[in-house]
């Protein structure tokens, strides 16, 4: 039986009918047309598929739509803050060839916006364990790395 | 790929998520963090007809002091327990231990009840608990019972529960004074499920004997494995490298059978085991002993 939902993504309010058995993924993919979320494994492992919900990074295919009913979720299509340009942690990978094929960086975007705002200054090792949760079949990670210290760097001088 | 169909449905108390569980017996399922259950379900080794999503009843999230021990809500989040002070002040052990569970995206939703209930063997909670004589207080529409997590686990994925029962809460009780714990896993990669993995619980006298130890173990049988005859030798031992040795030698050659499977094979199982004993044990002794870092 379907159930209706209202739910804020990236601040604008959606309400949509779902079937219960909807992932929170794949209504943001099929009915919002958000594709900026991956999806790689549907079982939790890689990480592509993370988001926000209400400012905390969760894994959108372990999650129902139903279950985001009056929440906010946060997608990579949000980072701009509706201003066009790139996010700073955007700008660190860019910069720092961050990325190849891209799939796994939504998820790993999302993954660190929190991550910075609690630890604006992270160590080497600090985001290495942040990333074991987000899996990259490109580069190898320390392109990555780099992307996100120079992320965390831009984003202080932006707030200095 | 995707979850078969199922009716939801969200109480907002234990008492509407029991009634439910009773209506709908062995058909219906809690929904904790969904960290295990969702995955089995997108997979369709599991098809509930129904799920009873917990994640709106406010009782079961908490962290609190009572009687001298812990107390915490069966739907604290894995990521909630990590962070506590109130946990790292009064079970050091949990708090050292949280962190080798998954990933930190996977504990912002994981919650300690669902791995407690959930009984992987793989699993760090279920081998806490049962290091820490931890108490499980279950419930169901006519029935509400205290299970020592000893009593709790029954083998692959199962408990003492009924399917129209719940757990609540779960109590840590604090560690008697001159005691010394420790834990340590090995995993291929930080965040995945460990090969092998051990908790340790020492306990010295006055004069700096053993009195107590337990030693449990996690990825090497169906459930917390424990390693009864490692422990019974080092009590009454004084709490030396010899000692140590020999008593994570019996653990990984007596006390455990461990299976292979892709990961690690049974003998290689044994080597952790008497490599991770070895390390908690000493660890756990130089804790109780004051003698850490020294
Ligand atoms: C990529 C990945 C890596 C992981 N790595 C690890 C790891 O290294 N170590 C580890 O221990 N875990 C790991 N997990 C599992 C994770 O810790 C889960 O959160 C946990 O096993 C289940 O908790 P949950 O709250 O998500 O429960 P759910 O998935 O919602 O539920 C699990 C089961 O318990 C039942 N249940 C839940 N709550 C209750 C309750 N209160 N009363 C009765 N039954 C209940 C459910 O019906 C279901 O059968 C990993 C998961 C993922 C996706
Ligand atoms: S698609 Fe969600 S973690 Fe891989
Ligand atoms: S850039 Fe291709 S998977 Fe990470």
């Amino acid at each position: 039986m379907d159930q209706t939902i209202s739910v804020r993504v990236n601040d604008r309010s959606y309400d949509r009918s779902v079937e219960p058995r909807l992932l929170l993924s794949d209504f943001l993919r099929h009915e919002l047309e958000l594709t900026g979320t991956h999806v790689g494994c549907e079982h939790g492992v890689c990480g592509a598929c993370t988001v926000l919900l209400d400012g905390v990074a969760v894994r959108s295919c372990l999650l129902f739509a139903v279950q985001a009913d009056g929440r906010d979720v946060s997608t990579v299509e949000g980072l701009d803050g509706g201003t066009q340009a790139l996010h700073p942690i955007q700008h660190g990978f860019w910069e720092r060839h961050g990325l190849q094929c891209g799939f796994c960086t939504p998820g790993i975007l999302m993954s660190l916006v929190p991550f910075l705002q609690e630890n604006p200054n992270p160590t080497e090792e600090e985001i290495r364990d942040l990333l074991s949760g987000n899996i990259c079949r490109c580069t190898g990670y320390q392109k990555i790395v780099e992307a996100v210290q120079l992320g965390a760097r831009l984003i202080q001088e932006k707030s200095a | 790929m995707k979850p078969a169909a199922f009716d939801y449905f969200a109480p907002g108390t234990v008492d509407e998520a029991l009634g439910l569980l009773a209506d709908y017996g062995g058909d219906a399922k809690p929904l904790a963090g969904g960290q295990s259950l969702v995955p089995t379900m997108n997979f369709r080794l599991a098809q509930p007809a129904v799920l009873v999503d917990l994640n709106g009843i406010e009782e079961l999230f908490f962290i609190r002091e009572e009687e001298g021990g812990l107390r915490c809500g069966a739907m604290t989040r894995q990521r909630s327990v990590e962070r506590s002070a109130l946990v790292q002040r009064i079970s050091p052990l949990l708090h050292e231990a949280m962190p080798h569970i998954a990933h930190s995206q996977i504990r912002n939703r994981g919650t300690i009840g669902g791995s407690l209930a959930h009984a992987d063997p793989a699993a760090e909670l279920p081998v806490l608990a049962v290091a820490l004589d931890a108490r499980m207080y279950v419930r169901s529409v006519t029935d509400a019972r205290w299970v020592s997590a000893r009593d709790f686990y029954m083998g692959l994925f199962a408990t003492a529960m009924l399917p129209e029962e719940m757990l609540v809460e779960v109590a840590f009780p604090t560690l008697p004074s001159g005691s010394g714990w420790a834990f340590d896993e090995v995993a291929r990669q930080h965040g995945n499920y460990a090969m092998c993995g051990a908790a340790a619980v020492v306990g010295l006298d006055g004069r700096r004997v053993v009195e107590r130890a337990r030693l449990v173990f996690l990825s090497v049988g169906e459930g917390p494995v424990e390693a009864e005859q490692a422990a019974a030798l080092l009590v009454g031992e004084q709490p030396n490298a010899e000692a140590i040795r020999a008593a994570a030698e019996t653990a990984a050659t007596q006390d455990i059978d461990p299976v292979g499977d892709i990961h690690a094979g049974p003998a290689f199982r044994r080597h952790l085991a008497r490599v991770i004993a070895e390390r908690v044990l000493t660890r756990a002794c130089e804790r109780a002993a004051g003698t850490e870092g020294q």
